[in-house]
C-alpha cells in the first residue's frame, strides 16, 4: 500500500539539518500519527495558563512511574526471588552490585515517593472538584491506578524477605481468612501454601514485575486520553473551552508544549532535589521508607512484637483495627442515623425505601445475634470501602460549584478535617494499640465515612462564591 | 570549637551516668549514645580487629567480603595478615565453620548474622549503634540464667558475655535515688570484679567495635554521602538554569 498523502512535515530551527530531518520526520508521519500525535498531545493540546504548585503532582507521578521501572528492571537482574536466597540477594545487591545501593535506594525511596506524589495528586483533584462532571472517568482511571499503585506496593514489599515483609503480607493475607464461609480456602489459594512461603514469594514476584505494572501503564495511558479529551480542570474550576478564539483555541488556554514541559521541567528538578536527599542521606528515613525490622530475614518461627505496614497504608490499617466488637453497636447506629437522614430528606420515595432496606440488612449483619458477622470481617469490609468510596466521589459532590476557592465553610471544612482525620489515622496506624488509639482510631473511622456519606448534604447546603466567567491568574 | 566542647562534654556525661541511665526506665531501655565516627578509619580498623576476635566465631557475617575493608584504609595483603585467620581467599565473605544447629543446642538460639545488625537494631529508643553500644556494655552476673550473664538492654539473652575478660564482671545492685520528694528504688550495674580494662578504656573498644559493625551494615555509607553531595550541586544547579527558561518562556502569558 502507498504511504497516506499527508502534507510533508516541516522541520525548522537545526540550520543545516532541517532538510534532513524534515524528510524523515516526512517518511515516519505518512506511516505513523506522529504529527497528530505530537499535536494533539502536546504542541496543541491547550491547557488552563493558570495551574499553580498543586499542577505539579501529574507529571511527578509519571517521573516515579519511569524511575520505579528502570531501578526495577535494573533490581530484577541481580534480585533472586527464592526465600533461600532473596535475602541475601538484596544484600549482594547493596555490597557487590555496582552502584546497586544506589538503585536499591532509589526503587525504596521511589515506592514512598510514589505515595507522596499521588496523596498530594488526589488532594488537588479533591480541592478543585477535578472528579466533577466531565472527568468523572479521569478520576475513575486514577483511582484505579491508585488501587493498582497500592497492589503494586504490597507485593513489592514481601520480595525483600525481611521480618516486616513476612509478617506484613502473613496479616493481610490472613484478612480474607476473616470472609465468610470461602475465607480460609481463599488465602491459602493467594499464598499458594499454608504459610507466606517460596511459593508466594515467587506468586508476588510475577504480579510485582509483569501484572501489576502491565495493568499500571495501561491505566496511566487511559488516564491521559480522557484527560486530553475533555482537558484540564484548573484551580478556579471553570472550563476555558467556554471562550475561544477565532483559531477555535480557549482564550484562557496555552500550549501545553512548551509552556508546561518547561514549567514542569523546574518542578521535576526540584523533586529530583528532595527525592535524592533521601536516596543518598536519609534512605531509611528514621524507619518510615525501610523499617529496621526487615534488616533481620524473615523466620516464621519468630513474630515481631509489633507489626506495622509502611506507612502509606497506615491510615487504612488504622481504620481495620479499630473495628472491635464494642464498636460495633456504635456503627450500627450510625447506619440507622444515615438511613433516617435519609429518609427524612430525600423526595424520591423508593431510594427512601431502599436505604431503609439496607441498612436493616447490614445492621443485622452488625448487631443481629447469630446472623452477625465478626467485627474481624467489617474491619476487613471497611478497609476495603474506605479504599473505594473514592470512586464515589464525582456522585457524592453536588455542589454548584467545582473548586474550594468558591465553596462555602462546610465544603472547605470538611475537607480540612479529612485531611487531618487521615494524616491522624496515618500516625495511628503505625503504633501499637492503646485503648486511647483505638478510640481516636474509632473517631477517625467516623469522620472518614462521612466526609463521603454526607457530601451530597453539605455541599448543597453550603453558601457557596459565584464563579467567575475566566480564570484568575 | 564550641560544638566540638559541646560533642565532648556531652560525651563525658554520657559515659559517667551511662550505665545508671541505662536502667532508668523499667521495660523501656534508656539507650546511651554510641560516640562514634564514621569517618574515624582508626578506630574502624581497631573496631574490624576486636571484630574478627570476639565475635567472628560464634556469629558470621555472611554478606561481608573480607576484601571490603580496603574502604576503612587497609591494604589486602594487611587484611590477610592480620584479620584473616581461616585461611580463606580475601576476597571471600565472612563466614563461620561453626555448624547452626549446635549453636542452637549450645545458646538455645543460632547467633545472628551480624552483616546488617547495626541496621536492625535500630528503633525509636535510638540508633542501632546506640543499642548495641548499650547492649555490649549492659551485661552483668545472674546465676539464675544457664549461661551464668543477663543483659539490661536484651533481657535474659542466649548470649554469655564475650568480652567479659576485658570488662570485668558487672552486677545489677538496687540503688535508693531521690524521686519527686520520696526515695526511690533504682536497679543500676556497678562493677563488682575488675578486667583488663578500664572503664573508659572499655568503653572505648566497645565504641570502635561497634562503629566497625555500623561500616559493615553499609560499607557504601560514605560513599553515598559523598556522591550526594556531588548530585545535590548539580541538581541546584541545573535548578537555577531551567527555572530561567521557564521565566523566559512564560515572559508573554499573562
Amino acid at each position: 500500500m502507498a504511504a497516506s498523502k499527508k502534507e510533508p512535515v516541516e522541520f525548522s530551527g537545526a540550520g543545516p539539518l532541517n532538510a534532513p530531518i524534515s524528510g524523515v520526520l516526512t517518511w515516519v508521519d505518512q506511516r505513523f500519527p506522529l504529527m497528530s500525535l505530537w499535536r494533539d498531545h502536546l504542541s496543541q493540546y491547550y491547557a488552563p495558563k493558570n495551574f499553580n504548585f498543586w499542577y505539579f503532582f501529574g507529571s511527578l507521578a509519571m517521573l516515579v512511574l519511569v524511575i520505579q521501572i528502570v531501578t526495577g528492571i535494573f533490581l530484577v537482574m541481580h534480585y533472586k526471588p527464592s526465600a533461600a536466597e532473596a535475602f541475601a540477594s538484596v544484600e549482594y545487591i547493596m555490597r557487590d552490585v555496582p552502584a546497586g545501593w544506589f538503585i536499591r535506594y532509589m526503587h525504596s525511596t521511589g515506592a514512598s515517593a510514589f505515595f507522596i506524589v499521588v496523596y498530594l495528586h488526589m488532594f488537588r483533584g479533591l480541592m478543585y472538584g477535578s472528579y466533577r462532571q466531565p472527568r468523572e472517568l479521569i478520576w475513575i482511571f486514577g483511582m484505579l491506578i491508585y488501587l493498582c499503585l497500592m497492589a503494586e506496593a504490597f507485593f513489592g514489599y514481601l520480595l525483600p524477605w525481611g521480618q516486616m515483609s513476612f509478617w506484613g503480607a502473613q496479616v493481610i493475607v490472613n484478612l480474607f481468612d476473616a470472609l465468610p464461609l470461602i475465607g480460609p480456602d481463599l488465602s491459602t489459594w493467594i499464598r499458594g501454601d499454608f504459610v507466606i512461603s517460596d511459593a508466594t514469594l515467587n506468586r508476588f514476584f510475577a504480579f510485582h514485575v509483569i501484572a501489576i505494572p502491565l495493568a499500571l501503564l495501561g491505566l496511566v495511558a487511559a488516564h491521559i486520553m480522557a484527560l486530553h479529551e475533555v482537558g484540564s480542570n484548573n484551580p478556579d474550576g471553570v472550563e476555558i473551552k467556554k471562550h475561544k478564539d477565532a483559531q477555535g483555541h480557549p482564550v484562557d488556554g496555552i500550549p501545553f508544549h512548551p509552556y508546561y514541559t518547561v514549567k514542569d521541567i523546574v518542578g521535576a528538578v526540584a523533586f529530583m532535589f528532595l527525592f535524592f536527599l533521601v536516596v543518598f542521606f536519609m534512605p531509611e528515613m528514621g524507619g518510615y521508607f525501610l523499617e529496621y525490622n526487615n534488616f533481620i530475614p524473615a523466620d516464621p518461627l519468630k513474630t515481631p512484637p509489633h507489626i506495622a505496614p509502611v506507612w502509606y497504608f497506615t491510615p487504612y490499617y488504622s481504620i481495620l483495627r479499630a473495628i472491635t466488637e464494642d464498636f460495633m453497636i456504635v456503627l450500627a447506629i450510625a447506619v440507622i442515623a444515615y438511613a433516617a437522614l435519609i429518609w427524612v430528606t430525600v423526595k424520591d420515595r423508593r431510594i427512601a425505601m431502599a436505604a431503609a432496606a439496607v441498612s436493616l440488612v447490614l445492621v443485622v449483619l452488625m448487631k443481629g445475634g447469630p446472623l452477625a458477622l465478626e467485627a474481624k470481617v467489617w474491619g476487613v469490609a471497611l478497609m476495603g470501602i474506605a479504599t473505594l468510596i473514592f470512586f464515589l466521589l464525582p456522585w457524592l459532590d453536588r455542589s454548584p460549584v467545582k473548586s474550594i476557592r468558591y465553596k462555602g465553610t462546610y465544603s472547605k471544612a470538611a475537607l480540612a478535617i479529612f485531611v487531618i482525620v487521615f494524616l491522624v489515622l496515618g500516625y495511628y496506624g503505625t503504633q501499637t494499640v492503646t485503648p486511647m488509639g483505638t478510640l481516636i482510631s474509632q473517631i477517625g473511622t467516623l469522620i472518614y465515612f462521612s466526609f463521603f456519606l454526607l457530601m451530597p448534604w453539605y455541599s448543597v447546603l453550603d453558601k457557596t462564591l459565584p464563579e467567575p466567567d475566566r480564570v484568575t491568574m | 570549637m564550641v560544638k566540638i566542647m559541646l560533642k565532648i562534654n556531652k560525651l563525658i556525661v554520657a559515659l559517667l551516668f551511662a550505665p545508671a541511665l541505662a536502667l532508668a526506665a523499667g521495660g523501656h531501655v534508656k539507650l546511651d549514645r554510641a560516640p562514634i565516627n564514621e569517618e574515624d578509619q582508626a578506630s574502624l580498623q581497631r573496631g574490624a580487629r576486636h571484630f574478627v576476635n570476639y565475635c567472628l566465631n560464634c556469629h558470621s557475617a555472611n554478606y561481608m567480603r573480607y576484601n571490603r575493608l580496603q574502604d576503612i584504609g587497609l591494604a589486602p595483603q594487611q587484611i590477610l595478615d592480620n584479620l584473616v585467620f581461616t585461611g580463606v581467599k580475601v576476597g571471600d565473605l565472612m563466614t563461620i565453620a561453626m555448624d547452626p544447629k549446635d549453636a542452637k543446642n549450645w545458646f538455645g538460639a543460632t547467633p545472628p548474622d551480624l552483616s546488617v545488625i547495626a541496621r536492625s537494631r535500630a528503633s525509636a529508643d535510638g540508633s542501632g549503634a546506640d543499642w548495641l553500644y548499650t547492649y555490649l556494655r549492659g551485661f552483668y552476673r545472674d546465676p539464675e540464667r544457664p549461661t551464668g550473664w543477663n543483659n539490661t538492654v536484651y533481657p535474659n539473652v542466649g548470649m554469655p558475655h564475650a568480652l567479659w575478660e576485658l570488662q570485668g564482671e558487672q552486677v545489677l545492685v538496687e540503688n535508693k535515688v531521690r524521686g519527686d520528694g520520696y526515695m526511690k528504688a533504682e536497679m543500676a550495674l556497678k562493677l563488682d570484679k575488675p578486667g583488663q580494662l578500664g572503664k573508659t578504656e572499655y568503653d572505648e573498644m566497645v565504641a570502635d567495635l561497634v562503629n566497625y559493625l555500623v561500616f559493615m551494615g553499609e560499607p557504601a555509607r560514605n560513599d553515598r554521602k559523598t556522591i550526594g553531595m556531588l548530585v545535590l550541586l548539580a541538581l541546584g544547579v541545573l535548578f537555577v538554569l531551567v527555572y530561567a527558561l521557564k521565566k523566559e518562556y512564560w515572559k508573554d502569558v499573562h
